[in-house]
C-alpha cells in the first residue's frame, strides 16, 4: 500500500482529518495551516474537481518542498478561472505563457534555477488534459525525454472545458462533447481513440509516474510528496471530475471520482522507472453504469432508446484494466485481532 | 509606488471577488437526534459519551451518563439495550457494542472511586420517595442534585428493590449494586429502611414533606386459577427469586416447571437450574416470536439447558406432575385449547405470569386513578394528586430498570419545575440521524467485539457473573465504532475537501464555521460528510 490504511480510528483512511490521529498522521489539508495555494475568490464552477485537486497537489508540493515552489501553467480552466488580471487567487510563486508551452516553460525555469545554484527550490508544470494530452504534449515528452527536474501535474477533466466542452485525446469513448455529439450508429466520442499518457510517460522510463484522483486525497498527498523525493522528470494524472462539462451535480464531484476508481474506469498506480510498482486495489467492483448513469455526457447510454452494447463495451475496458493492473487482488478482511 | 518595468497594476487577490453571490442554496451545519439516544428509555446522550470515550476521556464520559443515570454499572449488564437495536452501525456490519462500553465506563468509575458533585444551592424543599428500586433511587438522586433535600423510604431491609430481589446476581453482582447505590447514598440522601409507607398522604404531611415520588413498583405475583391437587407445589417466581437474593432459597426438587414467558420466568429457570434442578422447563402458551422475554435471556436460558414448551398451558397440578394442554393459535394470534393433553414430570410449579401494583397506600388520596391495576398518570409522571408522582413499575410503560430509571429522571426534572412552581419544558426533539443521512463509505469495517463468555458449561454451576467485561484496549476500539450519526465529529471533510476554501476549522472541540463570502453552494461537503451534520437550505432571495 502507498498509503498508510487507517483502521479504527472510528472512520477509516478516506476522511481528511481524523482528531483521534495525532496531528503528523493527518493530511495536509487537514492541516489549518495549510498553504491554500489556491485561495478563495476563483471563478472556478460550483462543485469543480480541478480547483480542488490543484490545491491538493500544490498544497502537498509546498509541505514536501518546505515551500520553496514555483509553478508554471499551461492555458486553460486553472489559468482562466484563478487569474483574470491583475488579479489571482494564486498564493505561490505562479507563471503563464502559452497553452502549448507549459513543460518547456518548466524546463526553462529549472534550467534558470539550476545555473542559480538555487537546488532547493523546486518546480511544478501544470495544466489540464488539453495542454497536456494534446497541443503540450510535443514540450511534454521532450521534458521526459531529457529528463528535466520538473514535476508535471495533469488535471484530466477528459475534455477542452475552458472553450466550451471540446473532445481532448482525453475524451473517453461514448462521451458526448460539443464535437462528439451522440448522433448516428455510434454515438458521442469512438472508441479506439485517445491516449494514455500516464502509460506514454511510462515509456519514456522517467523516474516517478503516478495517478491520482479527488476521491482519495492521502493517496494523492503521498504520491506528490513521493514525487518530489525524486530528481528528474517525474509525472502525475490527477482525475478531476466536471460538473460543467459531464453534466453532474456539482456535489457529486467526490463521488464520480470514486465511482471512476471503484468501476476500474480509473486506475490508480505508481509506477517507478517505468515499471509499476503500486496500484490501489478496489474493495468491490462497480458495474460501470453506475458511474455513467450519472453523467449527462452519457445520457444517450440510457432513457428511452437505451445503448447496452455500448455499456458493455465499456464494461469490457473497465475489465481489462482490473486484469491488466491487479486492481481486484483481495485484501483480508481487517478482524477484531488488528485492534490498535 | 515603484512598479517593475511594463507592470502597470499591483497584483490583486481573488479575495476580492465575493463567490458567495453565486449561491442559490447554503450549506448549514445541523445536529441531529442519534438513533441509539432516541431509542434510550433512560434518556442517555449515548452519542455523547461515546464520543468522549473515543479519545480516552472516560471520566467525562461517565459524567456524561450520570448526568442521565446514575446507574452506569449496573445498566452496562442488565439494560436490555434498545440503543444497540436503534444503532445505524447494526446496518453496515453490526451494532457497535454500548452497553459493553457503559458497563467498561461503570466499572472503572467504580474501581477509581469517581463521584459526582453537587452543585445546586440547597433548595430547602423536601421531597419523600417512596421505594428504594430503580425509579425511586434514580428520582432521589437527580433530585439531591438539584438541591432539593430527599428521603428514601421503602419496606425492604436493603435498598435496590428489583435490582436487588428480581434480578439473580449471577447477572448483576451484588457489590456492583451496593457501590452504585451507595454513591447515591452519598450525595446526601436520607434511607429510611425497614419501613413500608401504608398511607401516601399521612406519610407527606407527617414527614413535612413538599412533594412525593411513588416508586413501589409492581411485587405481587400474579395469580392464576390452577386446579390443584392438596400436595402439589406451586411457588410464585417473585417470591423465588426474592428468597434466593435473601440467601434462602427454597427447596425446588429435581424437576422444576416454570409457568409464563417473561424475562421472569427465564431468571426463575434459570435459577432453578442454578439450585440444582436437572429439568426446567418453561410452559409458555404462545410461540417464540410472541414470547415477552428479551431475546437475549432466552437464548442465553436455552443455552444453559433450560427447556421451553411452546403453545402449552398448564391446567392441572398434582403431587410430581403436571398436567399440560396444547394450544393453538386463532387468526388474532391469541391462544386456543386444543383438547390434546400431556403430563409433565414436575416436582415444583413456579408462577411467572406477570406481577401486580400494590396500590393500598393511595387509596386516601383523591383523584388518584388506577386503570387495569397500574396507577394513571400524565406525562409530568403526575397523579390526579397534586404532587404526588409515580413511575417505575407501577405505572403503565415498560417493565425494565431501564425504563424505571428514565422515569426517575423525568419525574426528577418535573417535580424540581413543580416545585419552583413553574412547569418543565423539554428540549425540542432534533430531527431523526437515519441511515439514508450518512455516508458510510467513510467508515472502515470492524467488526463487535465479543464479550467473553463463561463457558456454558460453567455457568449454571452456581450464581457468579457470567458475561465478562472489556478491557479498555478492546473498549476504546468498540467506542470508535461509532458512527456519531448526525453529528459532527471533526473529521475535516467539509474543511478539506472544499473547492474554494470556505469552510474555516474553529480548533478542536469547536468543529467549523461557512465563509459565506466565498461558499458557491455546491453542496460537496453535504455529499461528503460522513455523518449527515450539515443540510442544504434555500438562500433567501
Amino acid at each position: 500500500m502507498p498509503v498508510q490504511p487507517i483502521k479504527f480510528y472510528q472512520s477509516g483512511s478516506f476522511v481528511v482529518g481524523n482528531r483521534l490521529l495525532d496531528p503528523d498522521q493527518r493530511s495536509v489539508q487537514a492541516d489549518p495551516n495549510r498553504t491554500n495555494s489556491l485561495n478563495s475568490g476563483h471563478r472556478a464552477c460550483q462543485g469543480c474537481g480541478e480547483a480542488l485537486g490543484a490545491r491538493y497537489a500544490l498544497d502537498a508540493a509546498m509541505r514536501a518542498t518546505n515551500n520553496q515552489l514555483i509553478a508554471v501553467n499551461a492555458t486553460g480552466c486553472l489559468e482562466v478561472f484563478s487569474t483574470p488580471y491583475p488579479e489571482t487567487s494564486w498564493q505561490i510563486p505562479w507563471l503563464h505563457s502559452l497553452f502549448g508551452n507549459a513543460p518547456a516553460v518548466s524546463t526553462g525555469v529549472a534550467a534558470a534555477l539550476k545555473a542559480k545554484g538555487r537546488t532547493d527550490v523546486r518546480v511544478v508544470g501544470q495544466g489540464g488534459d488539453g495542454g497536456t494530452v494534446d497541443i503540450g504534449f510535443a514540450c511534454l515528452s521532450g521534458m521526459f525525454e531529457r529528463n528535466d527536474d520538473v514535476l508535471y501535474i495533469c488535471y484530466d477533466n477528459e475534455a477542452y472545458m475552458n472553450t466550451g466542452v471540446q473532445r481532448s485525446g482525453s475524451t473517453p469513448p461514448a462521451a458526448t462533447t460539443m464535437t462528439t455529439q451522440a448522433v448516428g450508429p455510434e454515438p458521442g466520442n469512438r472508441f479506439g481513440q485517445g491516449k494514455n499518457v500516464p502509460l506514454i510517460a511510462m515509456a519514456h522510463e522517467i523516474p516517478y509516474v503516478a495517478t491520482a484522483t479527488v476521491a482519495d486525497l492521502r493517496d494523492l498527498e503521498y504520491k506528490v510528496r513521493r514525487a518530489m523525493e525524486f530528481r528528474g522528470a517525474r509525472y502525475l494524472h490527477v482525475f478531476v471530475p466536471c460538473p460543467l462539462g459531464w453534466g453532474t451535480a456539482s456535489c457529486d464531484t467526490i463521488r464520480i471520482a470514486r465511482l471512476a476508481v471503484h468501476t476500474g474506469l480509473f486506475p490508480v498506480f505508481e509506477a517507478e522507472h517505468g515499471e509499476v510498482v503500486d496500484v490501489t486495489r478496489i474493495p468491490r467492483q462497480v458495474p460501470v453504469a453506475e458511474y455513467l448513469r450519472p453523467q449527462r455526457r452519457y445520457r444517450h447510454l440510457f432513457g428511452a432508446s437505451p445503448r447496452p452494447d455500448v455499456v458493455a463495451r465499456i464494461q469490457q475496458i473497465a475489465d481489462r484494466n482490473i486484469r491488466r493492473f491487479g486492481l481486484l487482488a483481495a485484501e483480508p478482511a481487517p478482524t477484531a485481532q488488528e485492534a490498535p | 509606488m515603484e512598479l517593475p518595468f511594463a507592470i502597470t497594476l499591483d497584483v490583486g487577490s481573488s479575495l476580492a471577488n465575493h463567490t458567495g453571490s453565486w449561491r442559490t442554496e447554503r450549506p448549514v451545519y445541523v445536529n441531529r437526534l442519534a438513533p441509539c439516544n432516541q431509542a434510550c428509555p433512560a434518556g442517555e446522550d449515548i452519542q455523547g459519551w461515546l464520543y468522549d470515550a473515543e479519545d480516552g476521556g472516560y471520566r467525562a464520559a461517565w459524567e456524561r451518563i450520570m448526568a442521565d443515570n446514575p446507574f452506569p454499572a449496573i445498566m452496562g449488564r442488565i439494560c436490555y439495550r434498545p440503543c444497540q437495536t436503534a444503532c445505524n452501525r447494526g446496518t453496515l456490519d453490526e451494532a457497535v457494542g454500548i452497553n459493553s462500553v457503559e458497563r467498561f465506563l461503570g466499572d472503572e468509575a467504580i474501581r477509581s472511586g469517581w463521584t459526582v458533585p453537587v452543585d445546586a444551592e440547597p433548595t430547602g424543599r423536601r421531597v419523600l420517595v417512596v421505594g428504594a428500586g430503580p425509579a425511586g433511587l434514580s428520582t432521589a438522586y437527580h433530585l439531591t442534585r438539584l438541591g432539593h433535600q430527599v428521603t428514601v423510604r421503602d419496606a425492604g431491609d436493603k435498598p435496590g428493590g428489583m435490582m436487588r430481589y428480581g434480578i439473580p446476581k449471577y447477572r448483576l453482582p451484588r457489590e456492583v449494586l451496593d457501590a452504585e447505590v451507595g454513591r447515591i447514598l452519598d450525595l446526601g440522601v436520607r434511607l429510611e429502611l425497614g419501613q413500608r409507607v401504608d398511607d401516601v398522604l399521612a406519610a407527606r404531611d407527617e414527614g413535612g414533606f413538599d412533594a412525593v415520588f411513588l416508586a413501589v413498583g409492581a411485587q405481587i405475583g400474579h395469580r392464576a386459577y390452577i386446579p390443584a391437587g392438596d400436595s402439589a407445589r406451586i411457588l410464585d417466581a417473585v417470591s423465588l427469586l426474592r428468597d434466593v437474593a435473601d440467601g434462602e432459597p427454597p427447596q425446588l426438587g429435581r424437576r422444576v416447571v416454570v409457568y409464563g414467558g417473561g424475562n421472569t420466568a427465564m431468571d426463575a429457570a434459570r435459577s432453578a437450574k442454578r439450585l440444582g434442578a436437572t429439568d426446567a422447563v418453561v410452559v409458555y402458551r404462545r410461540t417464540q416470536d410472541r414470547m415477552p422475554a428479551h431475546p437475549s435471556e432466552l437464548a442465553e436460558a436455552l443455552a444453559e439447558g433450560v427447556v421451553v414448551r411452546w403453545l402449552s398451558t398448564i391446567s392441572q397440578a398434582d403431587s410430581g406432575t403436571v398436567l399440560v394442554e396444547k394450544m393453538r393459535l386463532d387468526e388474532t394470534g391469541f391462544p386456543q385449547p386444543t383438547g390434546e393433553f400431556e403430563e409433565l414430570q414436575a416436582d415444583t410449579v413456579v408462577l411467572a405470569l406477570g406481577q401486580d401494583v400494590d396500590s393500598s397506600l393511595l387509596a386516601a388520596a383523591p383523584g388518584v386513578a388506577v386503570d387495569a391495576g397500574r396507577v394513571t398518570v400524565g406525562t409530568d409522571l403526575m397523579t390526579g394528586a397534586p404532587g404526588i408522582f409515580a413511575g417505575g413499575d407501577m405505572v403503565p410503560a415498560d417493565r425494565t430498570v431501564t425504563t424505571a430509571v428514565g422515569h426517575g429522571r423525568l419525574a426528577a426534572r418535573h417535580i424540581d419545575a413543580w416545585l419552583r412552581g413553574v412547569r418543565y419544558q423539554p428540549a425540542p426533539v432534533l430531527p431523526l440521524a437515519t441511515f439514508e443521512a450518512l455516508h458510510t463509505h467513510y467508515y472502515a469495517d470492524a467488526p463487535r467485539t465479543v464479550r467473553p463468555r463463561l463457558d456454558d458449561a460453567r455457568r449454571t454451576t452456581g450464581f457468579e457473573e457470567i458475561v465478562g467485561g472489556l478491557d479498555e484496549e478492546t473498549a476504546l476500539f468498540e467506542a470508535r465504532r461509532c458512527l456519531s450519526c448526525g453529528n459532527c465529529f471533526e473529521c475535516d471533510n467539509c474543511y478539506g475537501m472544499c473547492p474554494d476554501n470556505a469552510v474555516i476549522k474553529l480548533g478542536p472541540g469547536n468543529r467549523y464555521a461557512f465563509d459565506y463570502d466565498y461558499c458557491k453552494g455546491c453542496g460537496i461537503c453535504v455529499a461528503e460528510c460522513p455523518c449527515g451534520a450539515i443540510v442544504m437550505e434555500p438562500e433567501e432571495t
